[in-house]
């Protein structure tokens, strides 16, 4: 049962590229730094794909059923006998999954980058912050404790903020940085205090004994945490609901979404690593990791996670109706699929068939980190070609960009879920879950799936279609061959993916689910997928007036959307005006008045007391020669008559 | 041949040790104010061997004193000159009072 110990190499080496290039980078390696950050990471892949082969095939099951693994575990930080930090490393199917997805998609954007980045001058810092983030993002899946998986929690935030504010002498990149640290930091806070609640009344940090024991009926834990409690609101669903909210900042969940969109400032193969594959699926995948103390033990922190879920969905979905950079699009499609995964876990329940949504949920994120980083890899594509974000810049790319045109149009169909392309599958899942738990969360996804086709087929159109191809003449060709070799891979995979037997793979409990979906049941979401693809079609196809014209039927909504519905505002009202107002100017006239006031009174007195005695500091020596001689002098007239 | 009282060799001592203090406050020429400290010493090293003689003659402590005093005030000498012809040089003048940078 001993499991290969190279897995400890797969975050290592994005590490030892991390610092070999951060640290040499500039001076030696300008040039090949993206060839050692290519090849570091394709080992790590390579080694990822052994692991996952290992797991499933060979060494994985014990009885039908995936067991947990601890690899390795060393005490790290020993507090006292009972509470210590440990790094370790856990496998279960979700951790081989991500490793699979994250380093493969972190190799792809690392081969794209190779012709995308080419010329900069801070090319090797670029790959020094890929394999930064890489290596936090595997040692965060790989966490065997949540204080571990706090840890490269922050790592991944940090470097994700290195990596939007690359470009940092653009202001709004850098203002997006800050944003989106700010943001995520602030969940981050919920995050840890859901940590310390959690692992307070467990006793201990290590995931498989804080499931078991929160989980375990009359387990002296769990009656613990329930019977504690605030605000009326048990300890338990105080601390889920907390760690919740670190998942929710990460994976851009309403109201946290707002860094996402902004986010895009990056460049663009980062969005597709980052913002699209990995980063921002680690709110749902703490929420997996979690997922039986939600479900055994916590129904109701459950079920905030699929209503939060769900309207994000939803929300998202309509804004990305209305914008108009082709990123930002993809960003708030990106939300919109995360709020799908989330309210999967959300309806789902623990075992066996019932566990449907999370089998759902992470097959729908497995699907989705192909074809939405092929997404922004091909929008990347794009972006190199016309150096722009608007869509107004585009339109009839597909002559010109052949290879581009069909991978984003595959990955288009995949995420609208058209069969047989990969999002299909997932999302048949997913909505089989919610209909057999939750009709109005089945509707909003119903809903959702439509507009998602929709505000797909409208970005297709509006890069590849609706203009004649000659508006481009004069710009450079399509890419190099390391550019266009990750979108045919990604393609491929956005292909094939929903064939890979997910069910009987990862499931809640580990055991097989041998679900089918009816095909009378999937004739009501293709056909709505199909009839938003239409219906973008009519509109978009060519160049008309018709979209401008219904935007201004639509009135206020059209334009409530395209304002992403005043979240932005709303935020920096209640920020501005509210908490600056109320507590930042009377924090500050304290600061000032009171505790600068005491510290300059303390200083004008020490200042009046040395006027007073400074003229002792003549500078001459004689002066000095007579204060001693008048110190001798004295304590010689004290000691003959003072001396009994 | 009657012996001269210790007093008088006190007397004598102390009016050296005064002159030296007297010209050490009062003169602003290094030199002048070295020459002084020279006095106070010497006037010590009278008292030193007085006592000696008259308090303890079968002992030669306060001889041995002496002799330790003059070789201090001769080493003493030399690094206070070495001090006068530094402050000579950065300030071209031995005039105490034209060297009184260390003040507040």
């Amino acid at each position: 049962m001993s499991h290969p110990i190279y897995i400890v190499l797969i975050p290592l080496i994005p590490l030892a590229c991390f610092l070999v290039l951060g640290i040499f980078g500039r001076k030696y390696f300008s040039n090949s730094a993206g060839i050692i950050g290519t090849l570091g990471l394709l080992t790590s892949t390579l080694l990822s794909f052994s692991t996952a082969y290992e797991y499933f095939f060979v060494s994985g099951k014990v009885n039908g059923v995936f067991q947990k693994i601890e690899v390795v575990n060393f005490t790290w930080l020993q507090f006292s006998p009972g509470v210590s930090i440990d790094l370790g490393i856990l496998i279960d199917p979700i951790t081989v999954m991500m490793l699979v997805v994250v380093s493969f998609v972190s190799l792809m954007v690392h081969l794209f980058s190779l012709g995308y980045m080419k010329g900069e001058t801070r090319f090797a810092t670029y790959y020094a912050f890929l394999g930064l983030f890489t290596f936090s993002m595997l040692g965060l899946v790989l966490s065997s404790n949540i204080f571990q998986i706090y840890l490269f929690w922050e790592l991944v935030g940090v470097s994700s903020f290195l990596l939007i504010g690359f470009y940092f002498e653009k202001p709004s990149a850098v203002a997006a940085s800050k944003k989106a640290f700010i943001v995520t930091r602030f969940a981050d806070l919920g995050f840890l205090i859901g940590i310390l609640v959690l692992s307070f009344y467990a006793h201990t940090l290590n995931f498989g004994i804080l499931i078991e024991r929160l989980t375990t009926a009359g387990s002296p834990y769990l009656n613990a945490i329930n019977a504690a409690s605030f605000l009326g609101v048990s300890a338990l669903t105080w601390g889920l609901l907390l760690v919740f909210m670190g998942g929710a900042g990460k994976s851009a969940m309403f109201p946290l979404h707002i860094w996402l969109p902004d986010a895009m400032e990056g460049p663009t193969p980062v969005s597709a690593l980052i913002h699209a594959a990995t980063m921002v699926v680690a709110g749902v995948f703490l929420v997996a990791r979690l997922f039986p103390v939600f479900a055994l033990s916590d129904p109701a922190a459950l079920h905030v996670v699929m209503y939060t879920g769900a309207f994000s969905a939803f929300f998202a979905a309509v804004i990305a109706c209305t914008q108009t950079d082709i990123k930002r699009v993809l960003a708030y499609s990106t939300m919109s699929q995360i709020g799908y995964m989330m309210f999967a876990l959300g309806v789902s329940k623990y075992s066996g068939e019932d566990g449907l949504g999370y089998m759902g949920s992470m097959f729908h994120l497995f699907t989705h980190a192909f074809f939405k980083s092929l997404l922004f890899l091909g929008a990347g594509a794009v972006i190199h070609m016309v150096h722009s974000n608007e869509m107004k810049d585009m339109g009839g790319l597909r002559k010109l960009m052949p290879i581009t045109h069909i991978s984003f149009l595959i990955a288009c169909l995949a995420i609208a879920g058209i069969p047989p392309f990969s999002g299909f599958f997932s999302k048949e899942e997913i909505l089989m879950a919610s209909f057999e738990s939750n009709k109005l969360v089945y509707a909003i996804a119903l809903l959702t799936s439509g507009l998602t086709a929709f505000y797909m087929f409208r970005l297709y159109y509006s890069i590849f279609w609706s203009k004649p191809a000659d508006l481009h003449h004069g710009h450079h060709g399509e890419g190099t061959w390391t550019m266009k070799i990750p979108l045919i891979l990604l393609a491929v995979l956005a292909v094939v993916a929903g064939f890979v037997p997910i069910s009987s793979w990862i499931t809640a409990d580990g055991n097989a689910i041998h679900s089918s979906v009816p095909i009378s049941f999937s004739i009501l979401p293709v056909s709505l997928a199909v009839a938003g693809i239409l219906l973008a079609t009519r509109l978009f196809k060519t160049a008309n007036e018709l979209p401008e014209r219904i935007a201004i039927q639509m009135g206020g909504l059209y334009k409530a959307a395209s304002r992403k519905f005043y979240i932005d505002e709303v935020y920096l009202f209640i920020t501005k005006k509210i908490l600056f107002n109320l507590i930042g100017r009377p924090a500050a006239w304290f600061d000032k008045n009171i505790v600068d006031g005491f510290m300059n009174l303390l200083a004008k007195i020490t200042a009046g007391l040395s006027e007073l005695i400074k003229g002792f500091q003549s500078g001459k020596v004689q002066d000095y020669a007579l204060y001693f001689f008048g110190g001798i002098a004295g304590l010689i007239i004290a000691f003959i008559y003072l001396w009994k | 041949m009657s012996e001269i009282p210790l007093t008088h060799i006190l007397f004598l001592s102390s009016g050296l040790f005064f002159i030296g203090v007297y010209g050490l406050f009062t003169r602003r020429n290094m030199i002048t104010m070295l020459m002084s400290v020279e006095l106070m010493l010497n006037s010590v090293n009278i008292n030193f061997v007085s006592f000696n003689k008259y308090l303890y003659p079968e002992k030669l402590d306060g001889i041995f004193f002496t002799i330790f005093v003059i070789t201090i005030a001769a080493a003493e000498a030399a690094v206070a000159i070495a001090i006068i012809i530094n402050l000579y040089r950065s300030h071209h003048s031995i005039d105490v009072e034209d060297a009184s940078e260390m003040k507040y």
